[in-house]
């Protein structure tokens, strides 16, 4: 098997026509003539080429069209726009919940998605293959294995006992922009008070505000900031070259898990491409050994049963209630309030 | 003989009893099954008549219980059913034979004969003439110590002769009392028989006497 | 005589048929009754829900600084799917404005001014949906504000219920109607039980058996079984009335013929002149004719009567036969007829006794009469692979050459008989006994040219 590669790899990227942004675009070729899938997807291209890689191997006649956007472009893509794509990545669970069910999702059923458990999935219409860790990233000039908090509580406390150690030095998403950032805060909130002491204080350190998590990351890694709340685990992982600058922790009150999720998006004109693909995701997750394979974390299906502080985000319509306009305004009113320091 | 007649018909008992008495024979007559009963119970008989049907009573329940009590007198019920009725009839009960009425008399006197002489030989039937012995029963004439076999009609003729020994017989009587009214027979057969009878009688002393113009006669010499 | 009874649809079948037919309507309506009662509930379960949702978030409006602050709780939706996987929709407005949520979701005006939840079945973005609409009053700047709400959900859920409830009351149906068919089946036979017992203990019945029934019976076979022993009564008190009458007739028409021969004996005895005494011979022969006659007409109808409903036994026919010589044996030494008869082998055979007892004394007393005196009469008795057969040789008269077959028929007598004294039923008599049992009567001409030959032939059944 063999594919071109041509790598256009462009900066903002008007398509013709549309409206929406793309971040980054490359068509992985197969033959000359094949069928083509489109995805447009949230996850980093980098990242997700390897993915792509062997599902060629297993598809050679197939051919893949990817769009990297933002999940609030994705939407505006799909929605404002209507562009045609065959297959939609996104870790925005709350604005892939909503978009199928506004009814923008068509559905799918095989062997792999029957298998997968009640909190991946929602109908059989978006389905999870990661369960991405919200972790904490330290940078190991600040802390070693055993003074790093584990806890928010300790990091609160922490905070608030070392000040100049901190004082514009935490960062996190803006969650303003981030949707993302905005889905880990609000189900933070949701789940324990200790969330809005810790956005206080963080207010009072002065926190960065940061729109994507690369940047973020760096900042931490460099030394820049002392640590980044909410960040995937599985990016910062990913993206340090050296893994003695950071020290990644998943809080053990709890961990918010992130479901990245696929749909197939009504005016898809390859649905049954797009099902294969989604099954090759699924396969990772559901077949034994191929974890190593895959750029990111695997679902454990008895994730729930097990004692451990991780908590995924349940896929259903209880996301939509943050995307709710009134909701959201009162949240980020809260938000800022909290966040934003008036000096 | 003596019999024992159980008929309440006062017209067919009388015409029976002259008869039988005519043959020489001894017939008690009862009228109702309880002067039967006394009469059997004082006196023995060598042939009981028993009419079934009877003033007090139907006469089967006598035959019975006779018979139960070890009654061995043969008896001959005379009856106005066929035998198509009742199998479980007389004979089953003890009768020896019946006699469907009206009957013939020489029919009766048949039964009467043959029903006793079923019953075994006694001794004391027999009629002795000089060198003659008449058994009615068994039907046998010993003529000088010689036996004789007699045939039905020569039995009964001899017999009438026997039973009244010095009376004249005319043809015709002897034509009434020998064959049956369906018989249309001349009086000529009587010779016949009489013929055949006096070969029998041949060195008896024991005779047919011929009275010219009037009839037979029965002499002993 | 086997009479032919139309039959008609078996009650069994019939009760059958009908218990299954009942069992299979209320099967149909048990599963439209259970079915409709489920889709109620399923109906009932939603709104419920529904109802608390849309109550839950009503409860989270409040009023703060002179505005509205719609805070709706994460459980408002959470609960919804938690119960299935249905797509949900909402919507605000505030004094019919719209607030927030999906702006041309439908929703029901139905007495959702009272405050309590209206429900109502739309149609949204495709999909049937199942929506309830509840208000509240506040007081904002001192004017009344509604605040409505509504809250909807796709119906797949509710629709995945109903089938499970469908299929499970569809089980249940035929469940219920594959016991019924078990129970009919059971009960049909049950029932049908007394019927069958009455019948098989009245048809194991002899052909003699007039008992009436008296085996307990159901309530409703009463009248029938009383019917019928009331019928068995009326037929045992006729035959038995006819018997009587045989009998009595019998009596009757003898004993007055046997007073008057009795009497016209003895005055044959007493009456000198030749033309008294042949006079009274003729009427001795007619009284033995009216006897012999009416003898015979009381044998024939106790025949006829009788074939209709044989007793039949096993017994000896030598040993019948046997008896009949030694009874009539006298009749014939009084014409000097011999009688002979070689007493053989046992011979078993199945009949009436009476009677072939009465048919053989009529072919008896038939030889006897019409055989001169000094004759003889011989009788046999053998048997071949199907029958016996009993023959009479006699050196009578001889039947006559033409008319053999009209000898049986009753009252004819044959052309060269007519001196002798007889009615000429005897031959039918017996004729019609050897019928009765599935045999014969034959009548020949002796080879030898001089007498008869009769030939009664009976089936070894």
């Amino acid at each position: 098997m063999r594919h071109l590669l041509f790598a256009l790899t462009l900066g903002l990227f008007p398509t013709l026509g549309f409206s929406f942004e793309v971040d980054k675009r490359q068509l992985f070729m197969a033959e000359p003539g094949s069928q083509i899938l489109k995805v447009i997807s949230t996850a980093d291209l980098d990242l997700f080429a390897g993915v792509i890689d062997v599902f060629q191997s297993r598809y050679p006649s197939v051919s893949v069209d990817y769009y990297e956007v933002g999940s609030t472009e994705l939407v505006k893509a799909l929605i404002e726009d209507g562009a045609q794509f065959d297959l939609a990545v996104s870790s925005a669970m709350d604005l892939q919940t909503k978009l199928a069910n506004d009814g923008m999702a068509l559905p799918f059923r095989s062997e792999f998605t029957t298998q997968l458990p009640d909190w991946a999935h929602w109908q059989d219409l978006v389905f999870a293959f990661t369960q991405e860790p919200a972790a904490l990233v330290f940078s190991a000039r600040d802390f070693d294995d055993q003074s790093v908090p584990k806890t928010r509580q300790e990091l609160i406390e922490f905070m608030r006992s070392h000040p100049m150690q901190f004082k514009n030095r935490v960062g996190t998403y803006d969650i303003r922009s981030s949707g993302l950032g905005y889905l880990f805060a609000t189900q933070d909130a949701r789940t324990s008070e200790t969330y809005w002491r810790l956005a206080e204080v963080m207010g009072n350190m002065n926190a960065q505000l940061y729109c994507c998590s690369g940047k973020m990351i760096e900042d931490v890694s460099s030394g820049k900031l002392a640590f980044a709340y909410n960040v995937l685990g599985s990016y910062a992982a990913a993206q340090i070259t050296n893994q003695d600058d950071i020290i990644i922790v998943e809080p053990s009150d709890f961990t918010t898990l992130m479901l990245r999720s696929a749909l197939i998006p009504k005016n898809a004109k390859q649905p049954q491409l797009a099902g294969q693909f989604i099954d090759h995701l699924l396969s990772f997750s559901l077949e034994a050994g191929k974890a190593g394979d895959f750029p990111f974390p695997t679902l454990q299906r008895d994730v729930l049963e097990q004692e451990t502080a991780l908590r995924p985000i349940r896929l259903g319509p209880g996301l939509m209630v943050y995307l709710d306009r009134l909701k959201r305004k009162n949240f980020l009113n809260a938000w800022e309030n909290a966040i934003l320091q008036k000096p | 003989m003596r019999y024992l007649l159980v008929e309440d018909n006062l017209a067919l008992a009388k015409a029976v009893l002259d008869r039988l008495s005519l043959d020489g024979h001894v017939v008690d007559h009862a009228v109702t099954l309880e002067t039967a009963q006394d009469y059997l119970s004082t006196a023995d008989y060598d042939l009981i008549l028993l009419d079934i049907m009877l003033p007090d009573g139907d006469a089967r329940t006598l035959l019975k219980s006779y018979r139960m009590a070890g009654g061995k007198t043969p008896i001959i019920t005379i009856t106005a059913r066929s035998e198509v009725s009742d199998r479980v009839g007389v004979l089953d009960l003890g009768a020896d034979d019946y006699i469907t009425k009206p009957f013939d008399f020489s029919e009766l006197e048949a039964r009467c004969r043959a029903v006793i002489r079923r019953q075994g030989g006694m001794a004391n039937n027999i009629k002795r003439f000089g060198n003659t012995q008449f058994d009615p029963l068994a039907g046998t004439l010993t003529v000088a110590s010689q036996r004789v076999q007699l045939r039905n009609r020569e039995l009964r003729l001899l017999e009438i002769f026997i039973n009244s020994k010095d009376q004249l017989f005319s043809k015709s009587k002897l034509v009434d009392r020998l064959f049956s009214y369906e018989d249309d027979v001349a009086e000529n057969a009587i010779e016949v028989y009489v013929g055949r009878l006096r070969k029998q009688l041949e060195g008896s002393d024991l005779n047919i006497v011929t009275v010219r113009g009037m009839g037979y006669r029965l002499s002993v010499s | 005589m086997n009479g032919h009874v139309t039959a008609t649809r078996s009650i069994r079948r019939r009760l059958i048929v009908r218990l299954l037919a009942s069992a299979a309507i209320l099967a149909v309506i048990l599963f439209l009754v259970v079915q409709s009662f489920g889709r109620q509930l399923a109906q009932e379960s939603q709104d419920n829900i529904l109802a608390a949702s849309v109550t839950s978030v009503l409860d989270a409006i409040t009023v703060q600084d002179g505005a509205l602050i719609v805070d709706i709780p994460y459980s408002a939706f959470s609960m919804l799917g938690n119960i299935s996987d249905d797509r949900v929709f909402y919507r605000i407005e505030q004094n019919q404005v719209y607030l927030t949520g999906y702006e041309d979701l439908p929703f029901t005006t139905a007495r959702s001014t009272k405050s309590q939840p209206a429900f109502a079945t739309d149609h949204y973005l495709g999909e049937d949906i199942r929506l309830v609409t509840a208000s509240r009053k506040l007081s904002l700047n001192n004017q009344p504000s509604v605040v409505r709400a509504t809250i909807a959900q796709t119906r797949n859920g509710q629709k995945q219920t109903l089938r499970q409830i469908s299929q499970t009351v569809l089980f249940l149906g035929i469940g219920f109607f594959a016991i019924a068919m078990v129970l009919t089946f059971y009960a049909a036979q049950s029932t049908i039980g007394p019927l069958r017992r009455l019948a098989a203990s009245v048809s194991r019945r002899g052909p003699q058996d007039l008992r009436p029934v008296e085996s307990p019976v159901p309530s409703e076979m009463v009248p029938l079984v009383r019917s019928l022993n009331q019928f068995i009564g009326r037929l045992k008190k006729s035959l038995s009335q006819s018997e009587e009458f045989i009998a009595e007739a019998a009596h009757r028409v003898r004993t007055p013929l046997a007073t008057v021969r009795m009497q016209a004996e003895v005055t044959l005895r007493r009456v000198e002149r030749d033309e008294n005494r042949e006079a009274l011979r003729e009427m001795i022969r007619a009284i033995d004719e009216s006897s012999r006659a009416a003898g015979q007409l009381l044998d024939h109808a106790m025949v006829t009567f009788r074939t209709d409903h044989l007793l039949v036994e096993t017994f000896d026919f030598r040993v019948l036969v046997d008896e009949l010589v030694t009874r009539l044996r006298p009749i014939a030494e009084l014409k000097e007829i011999d009688l002979r008869w070689q007493k053989g082998a046992p011979l078993l055979i199945k009949g009436d006794a009476i009677l072939i007892q009465n048919a053989v004394r009529n072919l008896i007393d038939n030889a006897i009469k019409y055989s001169p005196t000094e004759s003889s009469i011989k009788l046999t008795l053998s048997q071949d692979r199907s029958g016996a057969i009993l023959q009479l040789m006699d050196q009578g008269i001889g039947f006559p050459d033409e008319g053999f077959e009209l000898l049986t028929d009753r009252f004819v007598r044959g052309a060269n008989a007519h001196d002798t004294i007889g009615s000429g039923l005897g031959l039918t008599i017996a004729d019609d006994v050897a019928n009765a049992h599935g045999g014969c009567l034959e009548l020949k001409n002796n080879a030898e040219g001089v007498g008869a030959c009769v030939i009664f032939y009976l089936p070894l059944r």
